[in-house]
């Protein structure tokens, strides 16, 4: 049997991944990351699941990829590497995705936390992009995703240095949206994870999705999208049952139609 | 060990670490730097230490850096005293407000510069009568490091730490008592079973809760009243799933002294 890299546990509409190299760092290796995106793809097709947090250790989230792997590929090697595209799949998990992070989040560990939707981290947290120690740059994300959420300087220097910004740092420059003490960091963020999947399936994918635009086209494009959303949206039934429960000040019983 | 320049042993749950210069009067070099993080890593890891003592050997608590390890003549490029900042007295001061244990500091004679913020960087803080705290950075060209331009205006207050760091008068134990900078003077013959016998006490009590306090008080100084409201609800949670509470609880209503085991749960 494969060695299980990711355990996955659920408490009602809520999956929670835990990543489970603890003699790697919780290094993401190919094998690690192929598992997580097969975690992510089951739960994002099983309609009982709301939500996933994925989360790490007390001391690590992860500590990057594996070096191992990389010190042996070429240039053929790995312009045919198939990580980008597990990568390309984690970024189409359709529902809301939320990291806690405790301890290191370097590497493709920053890049894992940055691809997430919500980041929550505890006082001991610190990210950051050491690849350029190595003589490499950021593979997964790290250049893009990072600068779009901290801004340029702080981007670039992240990315040119190498060095880590601690919690406090990341919560000023929007890379987390909470700091908690850390031995409630993955308590809180299921909570909030809770909280959403609690949420119309429907109305959750499309606020997703209008979300994503921001990223990815211009403010009209975005605008026409996100309106194209709200409109498929007045179709559903959850949206006639949201409204009436809140009239009739009763919590709504959402179906996902 | 023959040149041990910190002396440490732990006795009922307490990790005593004597600074040992007493003819530089404790005063700091690179050696006695390594020797006393090492005496911390062991209060860091250790389950068992449930406190930490610190007193210095001889007439003096600690001097501050040795000048004598400071060579600076004339003819050489100036000193980067930034960087022994950063290699030894910063990660000591942020180790020691950090560690989720009560330390004890007694305080037996002159503390001095970054013996001075040493002391004032420890939990509870009790002096021999004849103590004595200056904060000697300004006649020397120098800032009040080690935190000491960050605890002595919360002690002390604005005005009091500015004559003290500008100034750099002695200030007797009685004086820094006043005005609110230490805990407790007593007669220096008492000092060492006074602290120690605090010390052991403290080592019987709900470590893990203690830890929580000493997060919650140096968390104020950062957070505005609503941070700091959230945090001791958080903070609050966790103490409340100890042992140590259960234990505390059962123990009040049956009438028994608690018996605390320190730990998380």
């Amino acid at each position: 049997m494969e060695t299980p890299w990711i355990l996955r546990e659920q408490q009602q509409r809520v999956v929670t991944l835990t990543l489970h190299r603890p003699d790697a760092r919780n290094a993401l290796s190919t094998a690690c990351l192929e598992q997580l995106v097969y975690q992510l793809e089951q739960a994002d097709s099983d309609a009982d699941v709301g939500a996933v947090v994925i989360t790490g250790a007390a001391r690590f989230f992860a500590a990057g990829a594996d070096l191992r792997e990389l010190q042996q590929q070429d240039v053929a090697a790995t312009q045919l590497d198939h990580r980008p595209l597990l990568w390309q799949r984690l970024a189409q998990f359709s529902k809301p995705l939320l990291a806690a992070v405790n301890g290191y989040a370097l590497g493709a560990g920053c890049e894992l936390a940055l691809a997430c939707d919500i980041t929550l981290c505890g006082e001991s947290a610190r990210f950051g992009l050491p690849e350029i120690t190595l003589g490499l740059i950021p593979g997964a994300g790290g250049t893009q995703r990072l600068i779009r959420c901290v801004g340029k300087s702080r981007a670039y220097q992240m990315v040119l240095t190498g060095e880590a910004i601690d919690a406090r740092c990341a919560l000023q420059a929007g890379l987390v949206s909470e700091v908690c003490v850390d031995a409630l960091t993955l308590e809180r963020t299921q909570q909030l994870a809770q909280r959403i999947s609690q949420q119309a399936p429907l109305a959750l994918r499309a606020a997703k999705q209008a979300l994503k635009q921001a990223q990815e086209t211009g403010l009209s494009q975005g605008l026409q999208m996100e309106r194209q959303q709200f409109v498929t949206l007045a179709a559903t039934e959850d949206r006639r049952e949201g409204i009436a429960a809140f009239f009739e000040k009763r919590t709504p019983n959402y179906q996902g139609r | 060990m023959e040149n041990a320049l910190i002396l440490s042993h732990i006795e009922a749950g307490v990790l005593t670490i004597t600074l040992n210069r007493p003819d530089r009067l404790n005063s700091f070099n690179d050696e006695m730097h390594h020797q006393l993080s090492e005496a911390l890593t062991v209060a860091e890891r250790d389950d068992s230490v449930r406190c930490m003592l610190i007193t210095g050997a001889g007439r003096g608590f600690c001097a501050g850096q040795d000048l004598n390890d400071r060579n600076v003549s004339v003819d050489q490029a100036p000193p980067d005293l930034g960087l022994s900042v950063e290699r030894f007295y910063n990660p000591l001061i942020r180790r020691l407000s950090a560690l989720p244990k009560p330390i004890v500091c007694a305080v037996n004679g002159v503390a001095a510069g970054a013996g001075a913020a040493l002391a004032m960087a420890c939990d509870i803080v009790v002096a021999a009568d004849n103590a004595s705290f200056i904060q000697s950075f300004c006649k020397l060209g120098l800032v009040p490091d080690s935190g000491g331009s960050w605890y002595l205006p919360r002690l002390a207050g604005h005005a009091r730490a500015m004559g003290m760091a500008l100034l750099g008068d002695k200030i007797s134990a009685q004086q820094a008592l006043e005005w609110g900078m230490i805990w407790q003077v007593v007669a220096a013959a008492e000092l060492a079973d006074h602290t120690q016998s605090m010390a052991k006490q403290l080592a019987t009590q709900p470590t893990y809760g203690l830890g929580l306090i000493k997060k919650a008080m140096y968390s104020s100084a950062s957070n505005t009243l609503d941070q700091q409201l959230d945090l001791e609800r958080d903070l609050q949670r966790l103490g409340g799933r100890s042992d140590d509470y259960r234990e505390g609880v059962s123990a009040f209503f049956a009438k028994r002294p608690p018996n605390f085991s320190g730990k998380q749960s």
